[in-house]
């Protein structure tokens, strides 16, 4: 029994259920995002040991690596300007992307949770004060706040607790208004809802109907805005390193600051500094942003694809454990097709 | 395709449907829908289409219409003046909608756009078929609205749906079915979202469209009173399969099949099986008054610079222990509201209201708090009453868990009587609500409600969101639950015939007030006050012949 509930929990985690439901072309852009994403992940963890050499080394036993040297064994992707390897900047880049994820992120969920469960359920004031703000906020440029915030923390400075705070601190604020505004919505709707009002005959405080009642409930479309919002971070990020205002090459690697200092080796013909950095960029945004649109998709009953009825049988492959309910049925619907 | 259909004792069908399957594809793999339906409908003639929910009897006539969506497959035969539906292109059927065939919505205030007006709706459908100046075209909407007795069409053809009432949303939904002519109306559940005394001319509506102008009917319904009332011809369907087909004097004097009877059975019959039967002459004693209504006077703030809305005026009663009362009334009559006043979750806004001796006007939740545990509620939807994330046992616990704190084992312990004294099986407390059906909730919910053992029970429709032989059933065990713990309780509905089977006494609301007051199954029989009259005169029953004279006897009370 235990043992089948954890089951059925498993597969009801966010993108698990997702690739279990799609099929077809919904199911090719989502594993595409998932394998994307993987890829990221995965490098972020184990930068270290992928990268055959660190995020700052210019030189090793054998004497430095030399400026905008073009790829060859020993440097798979080339050099840059300041004679790093690409290829170890490129991986290095990943951890310091995905910190900045985590930071902006984690902190604007629990943040904008918190404040859309208060202003929803509690309503009043308190609702129309934190509305405005959240509107407020919204006409407010990421990227200018991200350079004010990188001026306020480190004085322009950036090393990597800097940098990674600047860009961080910045896209909270911007995200926080979204989750606000999601949690509050999905609040005020459910605060109408029979099991609400339930609970409240019932005696339930404030504080539990929201914790056990509201909460769970009000975050069910939250997975789809952290993907959509993962890439928008990153591109920030880049977007502010490119202006000069990342992490110093010393402190981290970040893709951004390496595109910037590429810009003037594309005109003399240099490919390998500019394209590697770049594509980290987009194919991560590109998986992130698949996994989030696919899932946007699946969890609207209306967009999302269906095997048509009546072919479960004939594709093999996929058959799953689902269908077995109507297997006496799809038998005859088989026969009325052929006719 | 070849065309197999039986001519119909009427001369030629209108439509026949010749071994039917529908089926879906979704998340859990194939659903039929409809598995094997063969109808004939003739000329002229009314077939009533019933069914519980899941009977496939919309799928059906939805086919007709082409109107299933992308996810279902459909194969067999739907005849239609010489087309068959399902083969037809996507442009034929276009023109086969409208022209020959029609149809009525079950929401009238859904199928209705907001913002153009009704004549221009009306008339859309006239010009989609041909060339029509938009002069005729007026015209002609305004002949299909006096067709269906909107009094003043030329007029009203330029108003907005919102200025009409519900039942004249229907007629203008009726009226644009009508606009062409077809042959042949299929109208899904065209009463059910409309108040008694409204279905009651609708019903008459369509009568005199099909004795006028030779329309066939085909009625998709649910209410055994409404089919006794319209129908020549009955299709019962169960499960996607035809179960039973007669005639309708027939099949309600002598059902052949099994699930037929059990459903007929099941509808519940005004005046019989009453709850109060006998209590005029020796009415029985109650215990304390817990719940205490004077002058009570409730209403909703109005937006700015409008007047608040008094949805409750000058309404008195009073709940003894151990006493039903029963609230009947129809939509926006405030029988509602006021059992939810009760349970603090609308504000009193006058007169007095003590519900265990705690003024209800202009309470605080501080110290209403306390009395919650002695005030169970079920709620009207069982579907969304629970919290979709915990499990039924969780959810019958929830009010001990937060009243008394008891161990988990005592908790389980308890929750586990419930589930028994509901009739639910114990393995149920490990599920989630979504994999119970409606009636098996309803049960869960009311388990909840008596968790602590409440002196007072509000009900507020329990049975309305759910099919005739389950509501049976639900109402069974609440008599016996009810007989059994002595709580005193609310039951709010607007079905007189379920009110008059629970309650002891009831009170009859119009608009907010009290029209009368006494003893159940006295007011059902002998209704003093004209509304009630005609709300006791518009319950359709599910009996053809006593239908037929009702219905004369009704025509008579208020033509007169």
């Amino acid at each position: 029994m235990a043992g089948m509930n954890k089951e059925s929990k498993w597969s009801r985690l966010p993108v698990i259920s997702h690739l279990r439901k799609s099929v077809g072309l919904q199911r090719t852009m989502l594993v595409i995002g998932l394998v994307l994403s993987g890829i990221f992940v995965l490098t972020a963890i184990f930068a270290p040991l992928i990268a055959p050499y660190g995020f700052a080394q210019s030189s090793d036993e054998s004497g430095r690596f030399g400026a905008q040297m073009p790829p060859s064994p020993d440097h798979l992707w080339g050099t840059t300007v300041g004679g790093y390897d690409v290829f170890s900047r490129v991986i290095w880049g990943a951890p310091t992307a995905a910190l900045v994820i985590i930071v902006a992120v984690v902190l604007s969920i629990f943040a904008g949770i918190i404040l859309g469960l208060i202003s929803g359920y509690l309503g009043g004031w308190i609702d129309r004060v934190l509305v405005v703000v959240a509107d407020a906020i919204y006409a407010f440029p990421a990227l200018l706040l991200a350079i004010v915030m990188s001026i306020v923390i480190s004085g322009g400075q950036s090393n990597l607790f800097g940098g990674i705070m600047a860009a961080g601190i910045a896209l909270t604020v911007v995200f926080v208004p979204q989750y606000f505004r999601v949690t509050r919505a999905e609040t005020l709707r459910l605060k109408a809802e029979p099991f609400v009002e339930s609970a409240k005959v019932v005696g339930a405080s404030n504080i539990r109907i929201m914790s056990r009642h509201v909460f769970r409930n009000a975050t069910r479309t939250l997975p789809l805005i952290f993907t959509l919002n993962a890439s928008e971070a990153i591109l920030t990020l880049a977007g502010l390193g490119f202006l000069g205002f990342g992490i110093e090459p010393t402190s981290a690697a970040e893709w951004g600051y390496d595109l910037n200092r590429a810009l003037a080796d594309a005109s003399s013909g240099i490919w390998w500094t500019g394209l590697f950095p770049g594509l980290a960029i987009v194919l991560t945004v590109l998986g992130l942003t698949l996994v989030g649109e696919s899932m946007n998709d699946l969890n609207d009953p209306r967009l999302r694809g269906r095997k048509r009825a009546g072919k479960t049988r004939t594709q093999e492959g996929r058959t799953t454990v689902e269908t077995v309910p109507t297997v006496a049925d799809v038998d005859g619907t088989g026969v009325e097709a052929a006719k | 395709m070849t065309q197999i259909a039986t001519p119909s004792n009427l001369g030629k069908p209108v439509l026949s449907i010749d071994h039917l399957k529908v089926t879906f594809a979704t998340d859990g793999g194939d659903v039929p829908a409809v598995k094997d339906v063969s109808l004939d409908v003739g000329s002229g003639e009314v077939v009533a289409i019933v069914g519980e929910s899941g009977s496939g009897k919309t799928v059906t006539a939805k086919t007709i219409l082409g109107l299933l969506p992308e996810t279902a497959v459909s194969s067999g035969a739907v005849v239609l003046n010489g087309n068959d539906v399902i083969s037809v292109s996507a442009q034929k059927m276009r023109q086969i909608r409208g022209k020959d065939v029609a149809m009525v919505f079950q929401e009238p205030s859904t199928a209705l756009n907001p913002v153009f007006t009704v004549g221009w709706q009306i008339s859309e459908g006239i010009r989609a078929h041909g060339k029509v100046s938009k002069k005729e075209a007026r015209a002609r909407a305004i002949e299909a609205l006096t067709k269906v007795g909107i009094p003043d069409p030329e007029h009203r053809v330029d108003y907005y749906p919102h200025q009409f009432s519900g039942g004249q949303k229907q007629r203008v939904v009726i009226a644009a079915a009508l606009a062409l002519n077809p042959g042949l109306i299929v109208a899904d559940e065209p009463s059910t979202a409309l108040d008694v005394t409204v279905q009651a001319e609708i019903l008459q509506l369509l009568r005199d469209l099909r004795d006028q102008y030779g329309v066939s009917i085909v009625l998709i319904t649910h209410n055994m009173g409404v089919v006794a009332d319209l129908a020549d011809r009955v299709v019962v369907m169960y499960q996607g399969d035809v179960v039973e087909e007669a005639d309708a004097t027939a099949l309600f004097a002598n059902p052949q099949q099994d699930y037929t009877k059990k459903l007929l059975a099941a509808v519940p019959h005004l005046g019989r099986n009453s709850a109060s039967a006998g209590f005029a002459a020796s009415p029985p004693k109650f215990g304390e008054v817990l719940v205490q209504a004077k002058n009570l006077e409730i209403e909703y703030p109005g937006r700015l610079g409008q007047p608040a809305f008094k949805a409750v005026d000058r309404v008195s009663f009073q709940i003894s222990a151990g006493e039903v009362y029963g609230l009947v009334g129809e939509s926006g009559s405030g029988k509602t509201t006021i059992g939810r006043c009760i349970a603090g979750l609308n504000r009193a806004t006058g007169g007095s209201l003590k519900v265990f001796d705690y003024e209800m006007v202009g309470f605080k939740e501080r110290t209403f708090k306390p009395l919650r545990k002695d005030i169970g509620f079920v709620f009207q939807d069982p579907a969304a009453s629970f919290n979709p994330h915990l499990t039924i046992g969780e959810c019958v616990a929830e009010p001990v868990a937060i009243h008394e704190k008891r161990s988990a084992r005592d908790i389980r312990k308890r929750v586990l009587e419930l589930m028994d004294a509901v009739q639910l099986p114990s393995n149920f407390i490990d599920r989630y609500p979504h994999e119970l059906s409606g009636g098996q909730r309803q049960r869960a919910s009311l388990a909840r409600a008596l968790s602590l053992n409440p002196k007072l029970l509000v009900a507020d429709e329990p049975t309305s969101a759910l099919d005739v032989s389950v509501q049976a059933k639900v109402l069974e065990l609440f008599k016996e639950i009810q007989a059994e713990f002595g709580f005193a309780a609310l039951f709010i509905s607007h079905d007189l015939a379920v009110v008059d089977m629970l309650a002891h006494r009831v009170g009859v609301l119009l608009r907010g007030e009290f029209v009368e007051e006494g003893i159940g199954n006295q007011i059902m029989s002998d209704p003093q006050h004209p509304y009630t009259q005609r709300l006791v005169a518009s319950l359709p029953v599910p009996d053809p012949a006593l239908q037929a004279q009702r219905r004369e006897a009704h025509r008579a009370m208020f033509s007169s």
